[in-house]
């Protein structure tokens, strides 16, 4: 029986946010073996905030990311190695060395409403020969029509599969179908669906877009990514099992790397605290919550107060200096309120 | 006053329009475009400026009442361009990433380049945050540095779009050839909030034990001071941060950062306010061609 879909799993990228992109050559090989053994087809590698990730503003790798994709790549048997690039941070030598150590899927993220800075990237990645899949990320911030055009400009430059990005983790099953159906329907290449948990709902849309045949699903093990996490993937195998979705990937493999490879990383991952919610609701891109957590400490001012108050700017994804920016602007109000008392 | 004119009738050559009026050793000869029906013209036509859209050809025809030209085109056209003219002996101020001359930030390193027949202007970025940098290095080692610069979507033409790479890396590379730091890094973001955003940059510069933070605010204020001598919408978001680390940046250890937020915003010439990328890119453009116009008088600018 084929696969109802392509799971992804980003646990080595997306996951990088979660531990502060410490991620070691060995921790790969061993998430990878395990993945690859359970029947994972594509697996991404990289710093969280994509190639070229690694700065001040994202936070320094410890293991630079091309060490960590020729690794991965040398590990696996069967799956492939995705890269994700964000046009803006990373730049096209990043995408040029990450072919050149063989990995084979080129994931090019914009906002969901800049898709033409991804076409000098989409072209050279398929001039590498990679698989070329469109990111829009913050996919909650506009409209399924205005998403659909912005996917056509990435289907227009190449692309092979263009995904609805839930960033903030802000959308409910409705918003999910809505953009998955008119994607489908007006889309000649793939879709593909990256959900967060920050609402708990990242395995119910997954299974929702599932339901309107989408292409391609990203997952983590233990849902370890930024903010209260991804749509864990164990859990995902397990509910489409239940669902009747053909996945093509053995449960019990999943749960033994999730378990005894990831878990340790992070004990408390899947827990949706006061933060993690707080990201969901005022639909905020989910790697800025430890940085703001951070902030919050330094400058002495609640982390959900730093979350609104970004989520009423309307930051997008990569504005992480606005953190620093809105923690002392409270702190300086704080300062003047206490003043006047 | 110095001859000049200015080749390209987009937004960047209409705004740097206004601004070339405003200058006293300055005149402003003609504005130059291709297509004789572009906004810019009819303003230029209005304002009693002589316009030609004859492009580079006019210019070949005046050569001789023209000591400065200022191209607001793109790269590929300024690429085919500067030879001729160098072969004109006009000095070209190039707005365009095609990376001729040398890289010139005012207040930096303009004195050096006041004779070069081309000098470029690098990006809004490079000039938004060079300065800061540069500051930071006169009084202190700086292994890394590295900026963010977002600007509003709606001022991001389809040049910076299709070329945000080119922004990149041109960036990166002039904090480190101008700004003086051993290691550069330009992160550029998009945001597409409506009212528009101000232009927004943080600098972010890091530093090895034994500097003195007294001695860097100091600097980086008066670099701020200089920069808003030509950019007056340019402004410190608050004092300059230290953050403790450490810091494992690819210029090696470092245990503190010193965080400096900008925002900047236009005189809204013919641009919105809220386009201050492109604003301190001509402002930037007019105090570079008063300098060599006055180097190339004998003047002091």
């Amino acid at each position: 029986m084929t696969a109802a879909f392509r799971l992804t799993d980003s646990t080595l990228r997306d996951g990088s946010h979660a531990i502060s992109h410490q991620f070691t050559v060995e921790q790969v090989r061993a998430v990878v073996r395990g993945l690859d053994r359970a029947g994972v087809r594509v697996i991404e590698v990289a710093h969280g905030d994509g190639l070229g990730g690694s700065s001040f503003n994202y936070g320094f790798s410890q293991v630079d990311e091309m060490e960590l994709v020729r690794a991965a790549v040398d590990e696996s048997e069967n799956a492939r190695i995705a890269v994700l690039l964000l046009p803006g941070i990373g730049i096209k030598d990043d995408l040029v060395r990450a072919a050149d150590v063989g990995a084979s899927v080129a994931r090019i993220a914009t906002h969901s409403t800049e898709a033409d800075i991804s076409n000098q990237h989409i072209v050279l990645a398929k001039d590498l020969g990679m698989e070329a899949v469109g990111f829009l990320m913050l996919s909650h911030m506009v409209s399924p029509t205005a998403l659909l055009e912005q996917a056509k400009r990435m289907e227009s430059y190449g692309a092979d599969a263009v995904y609805v990005v839930d960033s903030a983790g802000a959308m409910t099953e409705r918003d999910t179908m809505e953009r998955i159906s008119v994607l489908k329907s007006g889309l000649e290449c793939g879709v593909g669906l990256h959900a967060h948990n920050n609402l708990s709902l990242a395995v119910a849309n997954s299974l929702a877009a599932i339901g309107e045949g989408i292409d391609q699903v990203d997952g983590c093990l233990i849902g370890l990514g930024a903010g209260a996490g991804n749509c864990p993937s164990e859990i995902l195998v397990a509910a489409c099992d239940r669902a009747g979705y053909e996945t093509g990937i053995g449960l019990t493999e999943l749960l033994d790397v999730a378990t005894d490879v990831v878990r340790p990383l992070s004990p408390h991952q899947g827990v949706i605290d006061r933060d993690g919610l707080m990201l969901g609701y005022a639909g905020v891109y989910g790697s800025f919550l430890l940085h703001a957590k951070r902030a919050a400490e330094v400058y002495g001012v609640a982390c959900d107060d730093i979350l609104l108050e970004l989520g009423s700017r309307r930051v997008v994804g990569g504005q992480e200096d606005m953190i620093i920016d809105v923690a002392l602007e409270l702190s300086n109000e704080r300062g003047a309120r206490d003043a006047n008392n | 006053m110095t001859a000049c004119a200015i080749l390209g009738s987009g937004n960047i050559g209409t705004d740097l329009m206004y601004k070339v009026l405003r200058s006293g050793e300055l005149d402003l000869r003609a504005l130059i475009g291709i297509d004789p029906d572009s906004e810019g013209l009819d303003r230029a036509r209005k304002l009693g400026v002589a316009v030609s859209s004859q492009g580079l050809q006019w210019l070949i025809d005046n050569a001789d009442q023209v000591d400065l030209l200022f191209d607001a085109t793109s790269a590929g056209v300024h690429r085919s361009h500067a030879p001729t003219y160098e072969r004109l002996g006009i000095v070209a101020i190039d707005l365009t990433p095609a990376k001729i001359g040398p890289p010139v930030v005012p207040g930096v390193n303009l004195r050096d380049h006041v004779h070069a027949p081309n000098v470029n202007l690098i990006t809004c970025g490079g000039q938004a945050t060079t300065p800061v940098v540069a500051a930071v290095s006169r009084v202190a080692r700086v292994p890394y540095a590295e900026i963010v610069s977002t600007v509003a979507s709606d001022s991001a033409g389809p040049g910076t779009r299709a070329n945000i790479d080119e922004f990149t890396r041109t960036t990166s590379a002039c904090l480190e050839e101008v700004g003086g730091a051993g290691i550069g890094k330009a992160i550029m973001i998009l945001n597409p909030s409506d009212p528009p955003i101000m232009m927004r940059n943080t600098v972010y510069c890091g530093l090895k034990a034994g500097f003195d933070s007294v001695q860097i605010t100091e600097s980086i204020m008066k670099t701020v001071e200089e920069v808003r001598a030509y950019v007056p919408g340019y402004r410190l978001k608050g004092r300059p941060l230290f953050e403790e680390g450490p810091f494992a940046t690819p210029g090696g250890i470092v245990d503190t950062r010193v965080v400096v937020l900008l925002e900047v915003s236009g005189a809204a010439d013919f641009l919105p306010e809220y386009a201050g990328n492109l604003d301190i890119m001509t402002a930037a453009a007019v105090r570079v061609g008063e300098a060599i116009g006055a180097a190339r008088e004998g003047r002091k600018s």
